[in-house]
């Protein structure tokens, strides 16, 4: 399977650094418009203001305290998912089995923590839960990466086959060994409220937003900036030049799928100490596969995915009001998300057309 | 449990896998037409889900299943194109691209369900069959395999003409160079953009196909995401079959029969989580993996946009 997908330093080379940087505005700006316009077409069609709904999404998401704090609390497993994405993407691999090692983490952390908590101070018990997180995301993406070493098995079958695995042993665990007997769904225990992650100041944050925002960060630098991010780098884009050079691209795979995975299992952590307390049984919020297009949309880079995750929190968050108050279904973020898709991929391919058109 | 396993519970249970299996097999066999080209079409659960809501609609608002699966063919259909303009034509990220389709698709459609039909939840009456003479009275198998609507022999008859494309036309060596060497068709006169646009377009329309007759037939009715990642296991059917519709058939009714066994076991009272029971396949396709992993083949050129004199 190729690595695919644009290479992240690619592109051409600019005029001047003052004209590339203001292209790349308006390459990010145009088609955020216009997939902000043909949403706007869509809702005139459902019969709705849309000037009203972008309104008071951004009011809801953005600009009012509550709302914006609940879009920085949304983005904590958003980004640790993002970061663990922008490790096996710029390895070559697709990992698509994010949500099982989501799921999976947060339900064992679920079971976990409450114990854990009561018998240990805070500052053990949740770098312990944390751990454990990170180590049963790893543990998930195991067979995938040893099917990929050892026998170049595409990773896109085995990550999709031990996602829908995970979310269903997930399930089994909620709702057999780990089930709250006191409560009527099938649930796990509870964390109690002063046992959850801190807040930061009066605010509901929870200071997992500040670790998600430094892995990001971390798998950025570490993925540009040292010997381990280039080695990967290099497996991602050509796989036979890697074992040429005499690089172990079998334990270079296990490393990032571990660290991809990890990272995922560690937003399961997260959200659940940070936010829910306990995982119902069903509960699936699927965050692996809207975190895909954003990572992509920043070409795996870590601070523009920053960004984008960001502006998916707010509309999420606000468009979660709106459905309330305004009767649009929150469903239409998907449509959003995948309009923006095809608006950035149709005006990226006409800029290279354009622009391969000028240099000849 | 002795009594448990009459005539009537087993052939209730072959009847419901074949059911749950047929809209993978048909979306199977369209993500392996469009494998074998060299496009992965990760689009498939959108393009499903389309059909699905579409078929519904179609069926819902003309009481007619074949206007039903013909519209779930269609919207299958248009998916296929924006996925074939913009992986096949354009070159773009196959991946990004199919969730992109997958995304879009299942807003739209819930959207669409909240505005029709969520408020009543209309239901379908059950499908016309047609039952073929004599065959329709075996026992155990007969009612599963020959008592059903045309769709369903339609699906099984595609399984052996898509063999057939694929082993006895130039059609079926096109789609082979398209996909292992694109150079060496484009060097031979023929267009690698046409073959897989085509491979694109069919993968769509059996998608949507099979997406109608789940909700028209298998469900008899819409929910939003309904199609629960059945395109992605269609996607994984047709990796694993690695080029031959034959297995594609055999994993479809394998998955079909996981799931009709969750179905029977709840009638018979068996008290383990359905999810149990739908995990089985997912574990056997991994232990398969892991068990026959040294036999692993797949297009050299799947999911790499081919560009003219380009390497």
């Amino acid at each position: 399977m190729a690595a695919g997908g644009p290479s992240p330093q690619g592109g051409h080379k600019q005029p001047s650094r003052r004209a590339g940087a203001l292209r790349a505005a308006f390459a990010v700006a145009l088609p955020v418009v216009l997939a902000l316009a043909a949403g706007a077409v869509l809702l005139v069609a459902l019969g709705k203001d849309p000037l009203a709904y972008y309104v008071y999404v951004l009011q809801r998401g953005l600009l009012s305290p509550t709302g914006f704090e609940a879009s920085l609390t949304r983005m904590a497993p958003l980004l640790l998912i993002a970061a663990g994405l922008i490790v096996a993407f710029r390895a070559g691999l697709w990992n698509l089995g994010v949500d099982g090692q989501f799921l999976l983490a947060a339900v064992v952390v679920a079971a976990a923590a409450p114990v854990l908590t009561a018998a240990w101070p805070a500052f053990l018990a949740i770098p312990a839960c944390f751990a454990i997180a990170v180590a049963v995301g790893a543990l998930w993406s195991l067979v995938p990466a040893f099917l990929k070493a050892r026998h170049g098995i595409n990773e896109i079958v085995s990550t999709l086959m031990t996602s829908f695995l995970g979310i269903g042993l997930a399930n089994v665990l909620v709702k057999l060994p780990f089930n709250d007997p006191t409560t009527t769904v099938p649930q796990t225990a509870t964390l109690p409220v002063d046992e959850r992650l801190a807040r930061l100041g009066d605010s509901t944050v929870h200071w997992g937003v500040v670790l998600a925002v430094a892995a990001v960060a971390a798998v950025h630098l570490a993925m540009t900036r040292t010997a381990f991010g280039l080695k990967l780098q290099i497996v991602g884009a050509n796989p036979r030049a890697a074992r040429h050079a005499g690089l172990d691209t079998g334990r270079l795979t296990f490393a990032a799928f571990a660290l991809s995975a990890g990272l995922a299992g560690l937003a399961g952590a997260v959200d659940v100490m940070g936010v829910h307390g306990t995982v119902r049984a069903d509960w699936n919020p699927a965050y692996g596969i809207l975190v895909i297009p954003l990572v992509f949309l920043a070409r795996f880079h870590g601070f523009a995915a920053l960004a984008f995750v960001f502006l998916f929190a707010v509309l999420a968050i606000g468009g979660e009001s709106a459905a309330r108050r305004l009767g649009v279904p929150s469903f239409f973020v998907l449509v959003l998300v995948a309009l923006l898709m095809l608006f950035f991929a149709v005006t990226e391919f006409l800029g290279h057309a354009f622009g391969a058109r000028r240099r000849s | 449990m002795d009594a448990l396993f009459t005539e009537a519970f087993v052939a209730a249970f072959f009847f419901g896998a074949v059911t749950a299996g047929v809209p993978l097999l048909l979306a199977g066999l369209g993500e392996q037409i469009s494998e074998k080209a060299g496009v992965l079409n990760v689009g498939m659960e959108g393009m499903m889900l389309a059909g699905a809501y579409a078929g519904f609609a179609a069926a819902f608002l003309s009481q007619s299943f074949l206007l039903g699966f013909l519209a779930g063919a269609l919207a299958g259909l248009g998916a296929g194109l924006v996925m074939a303009l913009l992986c096949v034509v354009w070159g773009m990220n196959q991946i990004v691209v199919g969730i992109a389709i997958t995304l879009g698709a299942e807003g739209i459609t819930a959207l669409l369900h909240h505005i029709q039909f969520a408020r009543s939840y209309p239901r379908l009456s059950r499908v016309e069959v047609w039952p073929l003479p004599g065959l329709a009275d075996l026992p155990w198998l007969g009612a599963a395999l020959f008592e059903r609507n045309p769709l369903v022999y339609l699906a099984f008859a595609l399984v052996f003409v898509v063999a057939w494309v694929f082993r006895r036309t130039q059609l079926g060596l096109d789609l082979q160079a398209a996909g292992d060497m694109p150079a060496a068709l484009d060097a031979a006169g023929v267009s690698v953009t046409a073959v897989r646009f085509a491979a694109v377009l069919a993968a769509g329309l059996m998608g949507g196909v099979g997406g109608a007759y789940l909700a028209t037939v298998g469900g008899g009715l819409f929910l939003p995401f309904m199609t629960g990642g059945a395109g992605f296991i269609a996607i994984v059917l047709a990796m694993l079959a690695r080029g031959r519709p034959l297995w594609v058939l055999s994993g479809a009714m394998l998955f079909g029969a996981s799931l009709a066994l969750t179905t029977a076991l709840q009638v018979a009272g068996v008290d383990i989580p359905t999810d149990v029971i739908q995990m089985l396949p997912f574990a056997m396709v991994i232990a398969v993996l892991v068990i026959f992993a040294r036999h692993s083949h797949l297009p050299p050129a799947l999911g790499i946009p081919y560009r003219r004199g380009e390497r």
